[in-house]
């Protein structure tokens, strides 16, 4: 959409926090993404991973910071999913990503219907579209697919590739993937890397969400360390193997351990 | 490689399995009763008291579609009721009683839709709650009297909304006695249909229906549109009380009590998932005529008035049963499975891990 603007980063938060009641869940995150790069988000359950992509995509509104997209700040009151879409960011979620009941054309389009102006949606061009999607984008042939099927009798890596899919659709500059891997098969993990490598192949930035250590390691560019809601440390994967970060992690959690004894 | 499901005949025509059971119970009430349903007044009789139950099915549909339920309707078809027939009876206001009355739904359906999306109160808690109370309230400001509207035919309200356009023609009897509340309702009917399913609102309704997080996610604006559906199946609750009022030329204070569970029992019975997510307005319609012919079928065929909830229920009861085997094939698949199994030994079908998949 804005590719062609000077930007640096595509999206940048400076000083945010975010509250639940008392419990802070996310401390003065300074983080910048740029183009062109997969950043891998690691940090143990309640680091505050989900949180900050939630604030990031508009799903939640921070308690204070602000939020750049391209250079430019944004009005956090109107801050929103659709906002988000609007500026070329998605978000692919594990399982939240698709509606299990509802065809994949539906899937593809809802929120964004390709509709006259009463509303009514064009079916035949959203099946179109839907249809070059799964054929071209994703690369699903064969194998009984149709823009007709219900999500629910699709794999986990199928529905991955799918969201995965849509969002490149939409020319999103940054794709979010929460967990794209949780609860898949070895074989369906491959489909899904590979297709977050064509993600940095086709000139987008990833923000890769995962508590597989080996998977992010594999893919990301830097990984961003979270630990109760502050970020500790950043690291490159050629700087540190999986088994020394690992042990980074694990000396993270009993140095707490440590602390609250 | 993994087997999938085509779509087979049954998922492409929509409604169809109960189409089928309508036209089954239609011959079968020819064959038991033919003196009554091979004549066509029955039939104009259907035209003129099915459509309230209709319209407030079709609402339904919309909402059980979405995930929710509403129990407050009969109470809008007491109150919008009681305001429509005060202000057209006591204060002659004509086509200002329909508005008020159409109004005072919307404004019912609103306040649930605000109870439900904004103050976050699962629907059938707060519709039921707003169930006693808009009952109560027709009852206080009506001091539980009924209101019979006494001449009503000669006005344009009662002509252009429950009139006999072709009455007084030379044109046969039945033709005479076809009400236009039925062509209304068929246009509101064909318009929702769209709506549902070829316009944005639908699709919304649908995924929410489906799942409220994955709604959000997707940028659907969940409350607002939760509030429209309610507002909406308030306006329709309203149409219903105003076309109830005058067809019958009275307004009392139970005029809505029947309704409840017929109407729910409508829309499960036409194939729309009591979980959300799919929803057929085909299918509510002839829940509707199923529901409606049964109690004129029975006491047609000579049996008493209190068979017709007996047979209702069984009908009931083995649509919710087919249906759940034909929405779920891993159940489908592990009953044929029970059926099949000494015949094709070797051949294990794993239900347990089909159902696994699904969350």
């Amino acid at each position: 959409m804005n590719n062609d603007e000077a930007f640096t980063a595509i999206v940048r938060l400076e000083g945010v926090q975010k509250f639940f009641g008392p419990v802070q869940a996310l401390r003065d995150i300074d983080i910048a993404i740029g183009r062109n790069e997969i950043v891998g988000l690691i940090g143990d359950n309640g680091a505050g991973k989900s949180t900050l992509i939630k604030v990031m995509t508009g799903l939640l509104a921070p308690t204070a910071g602000r939020i750049f997209i391209r250079d430019r700040e944004i009005d956090l009151a109107d801050y929103s999913v659709r906002m988000a879409h609007d500026l070329a960011i998605e978000t692919v979620y594990q399982d939240r990503s698709l509606a299990e009941k509802q065809p994949l054309w539906r899937n593809f389009f809802v929120g964004r219907q390709i509709t006259n102006r009463f509303g009514f949606i064009d079916i035949r061009r959203e099946k179109e579209i839907a249809e070059n999607i799964l054929r071209h984008a994703i690369g699903f042939r064969g194998a009984g697919i149709t823009v007709d099927s219900t999500v629910a009798n699709l794999s986990g890596g199928e529905r991955q590739g799918i969201a995965i899919g849509r969002a490149m659709h939409y020319n999103a500059d940054l794709i979010i993937l929460d967990e794209p891997t949780v609860a898949l098969a070895v074989k369906e993990v491959r489909k899904v890397l590979d297709f977050v490598r064509r993600i940095k192949e086709s000139g987008r930035a990833a923000i890769y969400i995962e508590h597989n250590l080996a998977h992010v390691h594999q893919v990301a560019d830097r990984m961003v360390v979270l630990d109760r809601g502050r970020i500790v440390a950043e690291v490159a994967p050629k700087d540190m193997s999986v088994t020394e970060l690992t042990e980074y992690l694990i000396a993270l959690q009993q140095d707490h351990a440590w602390k609250s004894a | 490689m993994e087997k999938r499901v085509t779509p087979s005949l049954i998922a492409r025509i929509e409604g169809l399995p109960i189409i089928l059971v309508f036209l089954l119970l239609l011959a079968l009430f020819m064959v038991l009763a033919p003196q009554v349903f091979l004549q066509p007044f029955i039939y104009t009789t259907f035209l003129s008291t099915l459509p309230p139950l209709i319209l407030l099915a079709v609402g339904l549909t919309f909402i059980i579609g979405a995930g929710e339920i509403d129990l407050c309707f009969p109470a809008i078809i007491a109150f919008s009721g009681f305001v429509f027939a005060v202000l057209f009876k006591e204060h002659d206001l004509g086509w200002w009683a329909v508005a008020a009355g159409l109004a005072s739904g919307l404004l019912v359906g609103l306040v649930n839709g605000i109870l439900v999306a904004k103050i976050g109160l699962p629907s059938f808690m707060a519709t039921l709650a707003t169930q006693f109370f808009w009952a109560g309230m027709a009852t206080v400001l009506s001091g539980g009297k009924s209101y019979a509207l006494r001449g009503a035919e000669t006005s344009p309200v009662w002509q252009w909304i429950v009139g006999r356009p072709f009455s007084g023609t030379d044109l046969p009897i039945w033709v005479q006695q076809i009400p236009l509340q039925s062509l209304w309702t068929a246009i509101i009917v064909i318009a929702l249909w769209f709506i549902l399913n070829r316009h944005r609102f639908g699709e919304h309704t649908l995924f929410i229906g489906d799942s409220n997080s994955v709604s959000r996610v997707l940028g659907i604006d969940v409350e607002t549109e939760k509030i429209k559906l309610f507002t909406l199946m308030g306006g329709l609750a309203a149409v219903a009380a105003i076309m109830l009022t005058l067809e019958n030329k009275n307004y009392f204070g139970n005029q809505g009590q029947g309704y409840l569970l017929t109407a729910i029992a409508s829309v499960l019975i036409g194939g729309t998932s009591i979980f959300g997510g799919r929803a057929t307005i085909v299918g509510t319609v002839f829940g509707c005529f199923i529901i409606g012919m049964i109690e004129a079928g029975l006491v047609a065929t000579g049996l008493t008035g209190a068979w017709v909830r007996t047979i209702q229920g069984l009908v009931f009861l083995t649509a919710m049963i087919f249906y759940l085997y034909v929405d779920e094939p891993q159940r489908r698949a592990a009953f044929m499975a029970r059926l099949t199994r000494f015949q094709r030994p070797g051949r294990p079908i794993d239900t347990e891990a089909k159902g696994g998949l699904r969350r």
